[in-house]
């Protein structure tokens, strides 16, 4: 790791005026970061760590919505998410204890990592990410593989998540970084099923629309055995041919129904 | 209650208050005044001819003290291979040279070929960079494949050989007709294609070194993470640098887990040395994760068919094998005896069969050197057996249980000399298959298989019956081979004058407990608390020439080379005894501690003996010399041959592949246990790596020579719940015959035995739910076993 500047402001406003400077970097858990600095493919020459922004911070409910502050651990969603069962149980599966107590919901959605399991509870939920300058739907803040709707500069500040009526996320692990191989998000909606796969595909987290449908009209993991899913846009990797992932797809929301 | 001292009994680890406290003492931890630090400038591609070294990018960059290049070191020596190994021909292997940094080529990823000293870590390692952006290397396509690498003589990885292959090995070439013949004419013949997958060590604590030049007396010292210290300080100092070996002191502090991989004398080390001597200054090197898995010797890497010629009953007639094992881009030093003596020797395994030949080719590829890795060759002889045997029984319809009983040696026919060399000396594999049975319950498979088809899964027992030779020596016999080294050990006993004893042993222990348990037989032998011993390891300054500890070896040759220094502390206490209680030396008789005239009550403690030894007035000085403290050199007349059977139960998961294990039986023979504790522990330990071979580990090449699996996102390491508890027994044992504590090493036994235990167990379950499939090569992901069931 080669030396870089560390600043901690304390407000989102301060925040932003950090990360203006030349080759500054947000840090929000660092667990992508760090190891990419220690391997000096990234050099920041100014880290900014959002860690000391309260308003960040925290869990809260309100209707039928729980909010997630960005800076929020994994290890606090797991024990303070409540609200939101399916969303404690992802964040309680993240890494390990050492990863879950510095990962943050935040960090994770702005890297955007194709196998992170935040990613398909905020897709399959119908989130909202809201950053220091707008709302963005979930439908339209992931954009492939590491790559969001974040402008340069923005700052995911939380993310609201409504409370389906059942949800269950079941996440196969790639068996060296027990990151999901695959991992499928299931929430049933007075209105509607939403299906989130991570994992499993070349353009990041994506729905599974066919089986949405099926599960829309029967909440069951019959309702979706007809159904076939196409490998042409899995990964391939040593961890698991396309067909393989394919095949977890199915397998796994079918586990998930049946947990939510 | 059990023993609390003494053998036989579970002492606590001594060394464990250390470890688990964080105050052990790893070549990392030390830091010497004025230590500078080293970084290598390592090759990005796996082939290419070295056009220039941008070493001049360094000069004068922030705290750089010397850039070393090939240049610097292409008058000294290479490091060699332990053992030279002859071509069927009659032809020696190719031996190309081992620089200390790469002059000319590079020929693996990570190959270093330049090496920046700077003041701090950091800085070093700016300007390795800077060195590696400024230098010309032009790509030559990678050499990954063997079979590749035999057919294309155009494309070298050494080019001044004439094409890939290190040697082309027949064992025992006499057998071969006989046989080709016997396979030929046989019922039946059972043929499998299988892989021994590649692994990556991972030792706990990665590579590190620091080198010292004393400029005052031209002493130099290297601290290093080595197995064996001893042999080191020979290569490095005979055959590197040219060093006497007399101003050459190695040592190896704590160092944290090997398996095979700190055996070996790599090019870091005679660089801080040679840094060291340049620069007037300490200079420490230590690798990081990456590192460790672009250059820690490999192991395994065979691709093999074997074959196996039985009557309809199952009664073995013949196995043949032919391999191809990866050596890699260098010969690593134990890279030539790894596949052929402790591989091909061991084809017979527990069995009576009348023919065995052995074929293998090692071939050089551009990737990192392969070498011995727990178990070292006897893994591979294991799992080709195992395989075949189960893949026979199948197409049989024998049961693979029935199969081993009528196949295996009985006891009345030890010793046996196997058609492969080996001369075993004692065993009973029907009784350590009898007690697996027993123990891993096989009788109630049935009820545990059906309630795991009530769960959707589908359960299978693998069985694998396994034989290694370890406690590597003897010499005689090793020479007769084509070792370049004596495997012999050495210990000294000293007793200082308050009666306590420093003993000082040639193996090296880097998690194998020799603290405790070498202490446990002094302490028996000579009637004294283990805490008045203390066992010394790892600095050539202070320890006998010993050859470390690799093969399961340190317990059946130092530990009995200890207890032979231990019988002559005796006998010289005896003498001293008889002069002080004024009797004849032959009337004097020792026991717990206590040195007494035969029919008297007149006698001396230990204590005391060992202080008139030191404070020698009224000696008969021209009979009896002062002092107690003898050496003792061992080498024994055989390997030592530990055997067992071990029993997997799986899971399988048909919907997505995933292989859980439910149970696993270890009923080993292992001789005399000394601490069974600490034999559990090895077990353990070798179990689980034999399940992360069979299950997840696999060392991945693409084909341009780059490492994919280079770091623990995509290498699986074996963890926690990924693992039985294992049930261990070592209650069938046949003390070894040819030493005297009846040892014969327990290190490898669980790497060796589970990997086809765990894979005839997959296959198992997969047959039995109507799926038929042969084989899966290793490891069974959750993919490979997903795809096969949906081929």
């Amino acid at each position: 790791m080669i030396d870089f500047e560390f600043v901690k402001p304390l407000t989102v406003a301060d925040a932003v005026k950090a990360l203006a400077a030349e080759g500054a970097q947000a840090l929000s858990g660092g667990q992508t970061l760090t190891p990419t600095m220690k391997q000096r493919l990234a050099t920041p020459s100014v880290l900014v760590s959002l860690n000391g922004i309260a308003a960040m911070r925290g869990v809260s409910v309100s209707g039928g919505t729980v909010t997630v502050g960005a800076a929020t651990t994994h290890a606090t969603v797991a024990r303070e998410a409540t609200a939101y069962p399916a969303l404690a149980a992802l964040a309680g599966g993240i890494g390990d204890m050492a990863v879950r107590n510095r990962g943050t919901m935040g960090g994770s959605l702005a890297n955007n990592d194709p196998a992170a399991c935040y990613p398909s509870a905020v897709l399959g939920s119908g989130a909202t990410v809201v950053t220091n300058t707008r709302s963005i739907a979930a439908d339209d803040f992931f954009q492939g593989m590491f790559t969001t709707a974040l402008e340069e500069g923005e700052i995911i500040t939380a993310v609201s998540f409504p409370v389906p009526l059942k949800a269950a996320y079941v996440k196969f692990n790639q068996p060296a970084s027990r990151f999901a191989l695959t991992g499928v998000f299931v929430a049933k909606f007075a209105d509607g099923v939403r299906v989130a796969v991570t994992g499993a595909s070349n353009n990041g987290v994506f729905r599974w629309s066919e089986a949405e449908a099926a599960l829309s009209a029967s909440f069951s993991a019959a309702a979706i055995a007809g159904l076939v899913v196409p490998s042409d846009d899995m990964i391939a990797d040593m961890h698991g041919t396309a067909a393989y992932r394919a095949n977890l797809v199915k397998v796994l929301t079918g586990r998930a129904v049946t947990a939510a | 209650m059990p023993k609390d001292h003494g053998i036989g009994a579970s002492v606590k680890r001594r060394e464990d208050i250390r470890f688990l406290t964080g105050t052990g003492n790893y070549t990392d931890d030390i830091t010497i005044h004025g230590q500078a630090y080293a970084v290598f400038v390592r090759s990005n591609v796996a082939h290419g001819r070295i056009v220039s070294v941008g070493a001049e990018a360094a000069k004068g960059m922030p705290g750089v003290l010397a850039v070393f290049t090939g240049e610097d070191f292409k008058d000294v020596g290479g490091n060699p291979a332990g053992w030279l190994i002859k071509s069927r021909n009659g032809e020696a292997m190719r031996e190309p040279k081992r620089p200390v940094l790469a002059h000319g080529k590079v020929r693996h990823v990570g190959d270093a070929y330049a090496a920046v000293i700077a003041q701090s870590y950091n800085e070093a390692k700016t300007a390795a960079q800077a060195i590696s952006d400024a230098s010309v290397i032009e790509e030559l396509p990678a050499i990954v494949d063997m079979r590749q690498a035999l057919a294309d003589t155009s494309n070298r990885v050494h080019d001044e050989l004439p094409d890939n292959e290190c040697f082309d090995w027949g064992w025992i070439e006499d057998n071969r007709a006989k046989v080709d013949e016997a396979i030929k004419s046989a019922p039946h013949v059972t043929t499998l294609n299988l892989i021994n997958n590649r692994l990556v060590p991972n030792a706990m604590e990665p590579r590190a070194s620091i080198g010292e030049y004393f400029p005052g007396t031209g002493d130099y010292k290297l601290t290093t993470t080595s197995q064996n210290p001893h042999l080191t300080r020979l290569l490095v100092a005979a055959f590197v640098l040219g060093i006497p070996e007399n101003k050459l002191t190695v040592v190896a502090p704590d160092v944290g887990g090997g398996f095979g991989s700190k055996i070996y004398h790599y090019g870091e080390e005679a660089l801080v040395l040679a840094a060291a001597k340049k620069l007037k200054r300490a200079v420490k090197w230590t690798a990081e994760r990456s590192e460790s898995f672009l250059t820690d010797a490999h192991g395994r890497d065979h691709v093999t068919k074997i074959e196996l010629a039985c009557d309809l009953e199952g009664n073995f007639i013949a196995f043949r094998t032919e391999t191809m094992a990866n050596v890699g881009a260098y010969l690593s030093n134990f890279a030539t005896v790894t596949p052929t003596f402790l591989h091909g020797t061991l084809m017979a395994g527990p069995y009576k069969v009348p023919n065995v030949y052995v074929n293998v080719k090692t071939v050089f590829t551009n990737t990192a050197p392969v070498d011995a890795y727990r178990g070292a060759g006897r893994p591979e002889a294991t799992y080709s057996l195992e395989r075949v045997v189960d893949k026979m029984c199948r197409e049989l319809g024998l049961d693979p249980f029935e199969v081993r009983r009528k196949n295996f040696l009985t006891p009345d026919m030890f010793p046996y000399t196997t058609p492969v060399g080996l001369a075993y000396d004692t065993g009973n594999y029907h009784a350590t298959l009898d007690k697996a049975i027993q123990l891993g319950d096989v009788a109630g498979f049935e009820a545990r298989r059906a309630a795991s088809a009530a769960k959707g899964k589908l359960r299978g027992l693998g069985l694998s019956t396994w034989i290694e030779a370890c406690g590597i020596a003897p010499s005689n016999l090793v020479g007769i081979l084509g070792a370049r080294v004596g495997l012999y050990d050495a210990a000294t006993v000293r007793v200082n004058a308050t009666g306590n004893v420093s003993v000082m042993v040639g193996a090296h222990s880097h998690g194998q407990s020799h603290e405790t348990v070498f202490a446990q037989i002094v302490g028996a032998m000579f009637g004294i608390p283990e805490g008045s011993i203390e066992i010394v390891h790892g600095d050539t300054s202070k320890i006998p020439f010993g050859m470390g500890s690799y093969g399961s070896r340190s317990l059946a040759v130092c530990g009995q080379a200890m207890a032979n220094a231990c019988d002559k502390v005796i006998a010289k206490g005896k003498k001293i005894a008889a002069h002080m209680l004024e009797a004849n030396e032959g009337e004097i008789l020792f026991s717990d501690g206590v040195f007494s005239v035969s029919g008297t009550n007149r006698s001396k403690t230990f204590g005391e003996i060992a202080f008139s030894a030191y404070v020698p007035h009224n000696y008969p000085l021209a009979t009896l010399e002062p002092g107690l403290e003898e050496t003792a050199f061992y080498d024994p007349a055989n390997f030592t041959y530990p055997a067992g059977a071990y029993i997997c139960e799986v899971e399988v998961d048909p919907d997505t592949g995933k292989v859980d294990i439910a149970s696993f039986t270890c009923a080993d023979d292992f001789g005399n246990v000394m601490n069974p504790m600490v034999v559990e522990g090895q077990v353990h330990g070798g179990v689980v790596q034999g399940i992360g071979q069979a299950l997840l580990e696999l060392g991945v090449y693409d084909e341009n020579g780059q490492l994919l699996t280079g770091s623990y996102m995509d290498y699986a390491m074996p963890r926690a719940d990924d693992v039985p508890f294992v049930t261990v027994d070592h209650s069938c044992s046949t003390p070894c015959t040819h030493n005297a504590l009846g040892v014969k090493g327990c290190g490898e036994a669980g790497a060796i035995g589970s990997p086809p235990a765990v894979v005839n167990a997959v296959l198992d379950a997969l047959n039995r739910a109507g799926k038929k499939i042969d084989h899966i090569d290793m490891p069974l992901t959750p993919s490979r076993v997903w795809s096969a069931m949906n081929a």
